[in-house]
């Protein structure tokens, strides 16, 4: 054998090389910064110049008297539970329609992700002008229906501009959930629902304790991911209210890019956006189990 | 009875998923005249075209826009970012599955962990990063940073691929003679298109629909990407073209919703990390 043939079989070399440009790119672009942002945040960085000073916790101490900063935690995590609620309640509840068979299904599933398809910036374009002041879609048809009798000013008032968000975000994730959803009834075993059938169990009683149960880990999986596309989404709220009105509709992470960018106080924006860390950090050990009991159970 | 039931419902999923788009339609060949009557007016009503359509929206936005024009940009963004993810993505996937053994799946999974880390979080460095080489206001910057999303969950993607094509034809080559980087070069390619091709389609979408970042990098007009361009420079001040806005919102969502109904099987697998066995 030729030392040449020997290299081109040594399959750890290989794997190295094939591997290692992602693992620079992902090291490099995403770990560095990474690791450059919670630096950021104890300093006194701008974006105008380059210097770079400690600032210590002072970046912290700032927001967390900050009553707007207070507020878009709390905005945060209750549009994050809110719009996941309704999606959980919105998937099962769909996944139980589309596994059947019915007339139009391929062009009903087509409709259903067409909210996960669409730029999420041009669905919230979409969604400002459906909640116009003046020429909201849904006011008339709430008028013409005799449901409303004032007005409703969607995104000028600061409760209803949080439940508009809190429904284009249950809007645009619902879709995703309810695929996924359906993957999980597809591989529950035929066997154990003709068993529950057989044993009497009526409709109701299958889903609550025989299918839900088995597609908790799935259900598990499609919140997960939503609570890390609502609690970091950035489009939907600075297009529809911009934090408005009176900065009472902020999240984190229109928060930090108005500080840290358009504020060009790169520090505090850059704290405001570490605290999106506890929502990561619980999905992603939630995760970690997930995947491994679905190791276990594989074996 | 139960059927009645099932179509009400299946009824309900489309009208809330679907109402936008059909406004996006209406509003994009509705006249001014009977676009712009307050909601208060009850005799006139909206969901209809009480005014013949008209096309007026379409050629303001095609012709007196930057519409065009950032449909290129995002092509050209789309390509580059497509070609660096094919080239980095697809062989680290292949090196996860079939090279490097036990800690193959461990790596895989750290690498794809990479995916949740979110743009809001990242944006503020990068700013900086940006402007430190001097990329600040360039689709440069956008095809540098783009592949930090599409590299880890398609490496993911690429792995869990090729759990599911046999190991055999690769095997069989290496008894044939070839050398393991021969079976690399001229077997494996063939293996993986169906792999590739997901990978192509998954970066095209998430290149169509990414925002914060170009909302990072990108202020000027002409250098904009079309989910930036349209939401913020088609409103000029407090103008809202609302026609010529739901037009440029339509004509991007159906291509992006098409490609989505064809793959998407193929992302779910990656998302559901076996809790689903298919």
């Amino acid at each position: 054998m030729t030392p040449r043939r020997t290299l081109a079989d040594r399959e750890e070399v290989l794997g190295g090389v094939m591997l290692a440009p992602a693992l620079a790119y992902v090291i490099l672009l995403v770990g560095v910064p990474f690791v450059l942002a919670i630096v950021l945040s104890f300093s006194d960085a701008t974006a105008g110049s380059l210097r770079f000073g400690w600032a210590g916790l002072r970046n912290y101490a700032a927001i967390l008297a900050d009553p707007i900063f207070l507020r878009a935690l709390r905005n945060t995590a209750v549009v994050t539970i809110g719009s996941q609620v309704l999606v959980v309640v919105l998937a099962t509840a769909a996944a139980q329609v589309f596994r059947t068979t019915f007339r139009g299904k391929r062009f009903a599933r087509f409709v259903l992700l067409l909210p996960w398809a669409v730029p999420v910036s041009l669905a919230a374009i979409a969604w400002t002008w459906i909640f116009d002041s003046t020429f909201s879609v849904i006011n008339w048809t709430l008028k013409a229906a005799g449901l409303l009798h004032g007005w409703l000013y969607w995104l000028g008032e600061p409760g209803l501009a949080l439940l508009a968000i809190i429904i284009v975000q249950a809007w645009r994730i619902f879709p995703f959930a309810t695929v996924i959803v359906l993957a999980g009834l597809s591989s529950i075993p035929q066997e154990i629902v003709e068993a529950a059938i057989v044993d009497g169990a009526g409709f109701w009683r299958r889903l609550f304790q025989v299918e839900l149960p088995l597609l908790l880990p799935v259900v598990t999986v499609a919140v997960l991911f939503g609570v890390v596309y609502t609690a970091t989404d950035l489009g939907v709220v600075y297009i529809l209210t911009g934090g408005g009105p009176a900065n009472t509709t902020h999240v984190l992470p229109t928060l930090a890019f108005q500080r840290g960018i358009l504020g060009a106080d790169l520090g505090q924006g850059a704290a405001i956006a570490v605290f999106l860390l506890p929502f990561l950090i619980v999905v992603a050990i939630a995760m970690l189990r997930l995947a491994r009991r679905a190791e276990v159970g594989a074996r | 009875m139960k059927r009645v039931a099932l179509y009400a419902a299946a009824l309900g999923f489309v009208v809330f998923a679907g109402f936008p788009f059909y406004w996006m339609l209406v509003t994009t060949f509705k006249q001014n005249r009977d676009l712009y009557v307050g909601a208060s007016d009850l005799s006139h009503i909206p969901w209809i075209f009480n005014d013949p359509p008209t096309l007026e929206h379409v050629k303001l936005l095609f012709g007196q826009t930057d519409f065009p024009r950032w449909v290129l940009n995002t092509l050209l963004v789309v390509a580059a970012v497509v070609v660096i993810t094919v080239a980095v993505a697809v062989p680290a996937g292949y090196s996860l599955a079939r090279l490097a053994g036990r800690w193959g799946e461990r790596m895989g999974m750290g690498i794809f962990f990479t995916y949740l880390i979110p743009p809001t979080l990242l944006f503020v460095p990068f700013s900086r990063l940006v402007s430190l080489l001097g990329l600040q206001n360039s689709l440069a910057s956008l095809i540098l940073i783009y592949p930090t999303m599409t590299i880890p969950f398609c490496t993911w993607l690429v792995m869990g691929f090729l759990r599911s094509v046999p190991w055999e034809i690769e095997e069989q080559a290496m008894i044939d003679g070839y050398s393991r980087l021969a079976v690399i070069l001229k077997v494996a390619p063939r293996l993986i298109v169906p792999g590739i091709l997901t990978v192509v389609v998954f970066s095209f979408t998430l290149v169509m629909q990414e925002f914060v970042y170009a909302l990072t990098f990108i202020s000027s007009v002409e250098k904009m990407t079309v989910s930036l361009g349209v939401p913020i420079a088609l409103v000029r001040g407090d103008v809202y073209h609302w026609g010529a806005l739901m037009a440029a919102a339509l004509f991007i969502s159906i291509p992006l919703a098409i490609v989505y109904n064809l793959f998407i099987d193929r992302f779910i697998q990656g998302f559901t990390m076996g809790a689903v066995k298919g």
